[in-house]
């Protein structure tokens, strides 16, 4: 494995227009995009669901048929179809964006609906009998009440999509997963394992990020974090 | 609760089962057929070299040679070791770049000069036989507009443009000899960057059509090039050499029915015949060991 | 879809390789992490390192961890092998916690009342943890074989012939029927996958079923 510290070692390889550096930077912007947008469509639709229980099994049986969903097979097909209808660069970013959202999609959605499931019935009549109406019980009330479970979903979701970004490089785009596909073309394991490497180690710290975060946004009130999490298996195992 | 335990005992006795069976898709070991030479037939990751190996392979079958395939494997640099330690040991490959990956110094000019370097710089164990009249080069490849918005009708007219110009290629271009920096040494090419694509396939057709690359890699034998009104760029001086059609094979199974086989299709392949075969499987869609076979009966070789 | 009716053979063919190349690491795996989730679950003080540790492996993107292998297992690099054990460590790194999860939720007055029958910590485990862990565990490995038969696609581009060759295929000749073809088949040998690991557990569990007098 000294392939490997010697490709980590080597300070020409951090930085430039392709070193480790500005690759990071690429994975962690397709990342983010991702993300926004999958959540932007998956958590009001799975707080929909989880308020107001309507079209649940629809919605719970599409997300997790999109799991089973081959996302190498998924990227091909979307740059094939997508692509010669696109400008510029944006001819194989966009494809690789949406195949990267639809992997994001199934965890952010049930952290989602979830989360609002598994709200304290009695939190909700309590709000109700203070004369709370629908939508101001799902903004103050089930809202931060589903906050641990749903950002688990958006947890789990940011480390598959930072372990999936790599494939992004397959059709020509920035991010770690060009360390890959290039050493895998110059047989340089080094390369190879270094960006290996460094896609676990992102992952790590992102992950981290997201505990922190976690900690910093959920009400005290329900940091009694084993009801939550047990809440949470409970809810994915069963779907 | 005894099923558990019938379970899991079941489990180990199918894993069991799995790893000693011959006949299942794990066992990647090639078994010799009585009496035979077994033949194992990779390919490259693009469609023209997977139907090389068809066709070298439904020609052997023919002759009663015991053959498996194992295509789509990757780049030169995946399927070369793959090829020295006898996990396949039949390959089409191209003359000039082949012998240019064995010694980035070599002479590639002729067709006789390219496989002397091949012969010379080959491992003991590997083998190269006739090569074909056919011959699929690199090329640096345009599109019209970009070909008259410059002038442009030889790589070498790119050279006061290519600072302004992306360069798209097979992700192996960026180090190797014969990719951007043997452009850069033989014709003072220096592209403003490099982009990697395919193995001239549809990304970097896309990519040159919707202006991400100004100049890029495609085969010449590439039905893309004319359905896009593209313009190849004439070679003056050599660089991607000649790159005839070649058979290159385990030294173990090279028997002279095997050698025998090979040189006839070989002796066969003229580059328009190669072009439209691999139209058939890229433009027509049909499938590389039916257009193999079809060919082969064509030409009295099956 | 003419071409699916003119490849019934090939994509049969590729659909078997598939679902070997996806199944037995999904059993090899389940093995491994049955000893590994029992000794989180068993001993405290392992259970973040073991936990954290088996499902950090999951980070590592398909790509690498097929072309590494070779070099790790000395196995040539066009052998499935490198892929059987890739998904093995992709199906721990799944399964461990699940495993660790479903045995934490057996209720100890079982295990009490077991222990008062005389029964021995080995036998307790094969007779009554491990079956009452079954339905936390099947979830578990339902998640993994959908996820399985999806990273099993991406060895296409280390040429071993599954439903991924059809994708590679597709997209170097420009061509979409083989692609779509490609990823029905995997949502359908997910979806098999998926219901034969609930059968199996719901034989398993008969107290769980309704009706059942137990």
């Amino acid at each position: 494995m000294t392939f490997l510290w010697q490709w980590l070692g080597d300070p020409a390889n951090w930085v430039g227009p392709d070193g480790i550096w500005v690759r990071i930077g690429e994975h962690l912007v397709y990342s983010a995009i991702t993300l926004v947008l999958a959540a932007a469509l998956a958590i009001p639709l799975g707080l929909w669901v989880g308020h107001t229980g309507k079209a649940r099994r629809l919605v719970v049986n599409v997300a997790n048929g999109a799991r089973a969903l081959p996302t190498l097979g998924l990227l091909f097909l979307a740059v094939l179809v997508a692509g010669p209808l696109l400008p510029g660069d944006l001819a194989f970013a966009v494809p690789a964006i949406l195949v990267l959202v639809i992997l994001a999609i199934p965890p952010i959605l049930a952290g989602a609906y979830a989360g609002v499931e598994a709200v304290d019935r009695q939190a909700v009549d309590a709000a109700r009998g203070m004369g709370m109406v629908g939508h101001q019980v799902l903004l103050n009330v089930e809202l931060p009440c589903a906050l641990p479970l749903m950002l688990g979903g958006l947890r789990s979701a940011a480390l598959q999509v930072i372990a999936t970004a790599t494939l992004a490089a397959s059709v020509s785009l920035g991010g770690l997963g060009r360390f890959l596909i290039d050493g895998q073309a110059y047989r340089d394991y080094g390369q190879m394992a270094g960006g290996a490497v460094l896609v676990a180690a992102l992952a790590m710290v992102v992950d981290v990020v997201f505990v922190g975060f976690q900690r910093l946004v959920v009400s005290p009130g329900l940091t009694s974090s084993v009801v939550t999490r047990r809440g949470l298996r409970e809810h994915l195992s069963t779907n | 609760m005894k099923k558990i335990s019938v379970v899991l005992a079941v489990v180990i006795a199918t894993l069991g089962l799995a790893s000693c069976s011959s006949t299942n898709p794990l066992d990647s070991s090639p078994s010799a057929s009585a009496g035979g030479t077994a033949v194992v037939v990779g390919s490259a990751n693009f469609p023209e070299s997977e139907l090389l190996a068809q066709i070298y392979a439904q020609a052997l079958r023919a002759k009663g040679v015991t053959v498996t395939t194992k295509l789509n494997i990757g780049s030169r640099e995946t399927y070369v070791p793959a090829l020295k330690s006898g996990e396949i040991n039949l390959i089409p490959e191209y003359t000039g770049a082949f012998a240019k990956y064995l010694n980035p110094d070599a002479d590639t000019g002729t067709t006789e000069a390219a496989l002397a370097a091949v012969k010379a710089a080959l491992p003991a164990n590997l083998t190269v036989l006739d090569p074909a009249p056919a011959q699929d080069n690199d090329s640096i490849t345009v599109t019209k507009q970009t070909a008259e918005t410059y002038g442009l009708t030889t790589i070498e007219d790119l050279v006061p443009h290519a600072s302004q110009m992306v360069l798209g290629g097979p992700p192996e271009w960026k180090t190797r000899s014969y990719g951007v920096p043997g452009l850069k040494k033989t014709y003072g090419l220096q592209f403003k960057s490099f982009k990697a694509l395919d193995t001239a396939g549809p990304l970097t057709v896309q990519a040159l059509k919707n202006g991400q690359v100004q100049a890029a890699n495609l085969f010449t034998t590439d039905p893309a090039i004319t359905a896009n009104g593209f313009v190849t760029l004439t070679d003056t001086k050599g660089f991607f050499g000649s790159q005839n059609v070649v058979p290159v094979v385990g030294t173990e199974v090279a028997t002279t029915q095997v050698s025998d086989t090979l040189n006839a299709v070989s002796a066969k392949l003229d580059t328009s015949t190669l072009a439209g075969l691999v139209s058939q499987v890229v433009t027509d869609k049909k499938d590389a060991d039916q257009v193999a076979q079809q060919w082969l009966q064509d030409v009295g070789l099956s | 879809m003419t071409w699916a009716l003119n490849h019934v053979e090939d994509i049969g063919g590729l659909l078997a390789s598939h679902a070997v190349l996806a199944a037995v690491p999904l059993l090899i795996g389940l093995l491994l992490a049955i000893p590994v989730g029992w000794l989180a679950h068993q001993q405290h003080w392992l259970r973040t390192p073991l936990v954290v540790g088996t499902g950090l492996l999951y980070t590592i993107p398909s790509l690498a961890m097929f072309i590494v292998m070779p070099l790790v297992l000395g196995t040539g690099i066009l052998d499935p092998l490198n892929v059987v054990v890739a998904l093995s460590i992709y199906t721990v790194a799944l399964l461990v916690r699940t495993v660790a999860d479903g045995l934490d939720a057996v209720p100890a007055q079982a295990l009490d009342a077991a222990t008062a029958m005389g029964i021995g910590t080995p036998r307790r485990f094969f007779t009554v943890e491990l079956p009452l862990a079954v339905p936390v565990i099947a979830a578990g490995l339902r998640v993994a074989a959908v996820s399985n038969v999806s990273i099993v696609s991406v060895a296409a581009l280390l040429g071993i012939p599954q439903l991924g060759s059809l994708f590679t295929d597709g997209f170097q000749r420009n061509f979409i029927d083989p692609i779509v073809v490609g990823i029905i088949a995997c949502l359908i040998l997910a979806l098999v996958f998926d219901s034969l690991i609930g059968l199996f557990s719901r034989w398993l569990t008969p107290w769980l079923r309704p009706g059942s007098a137990t």
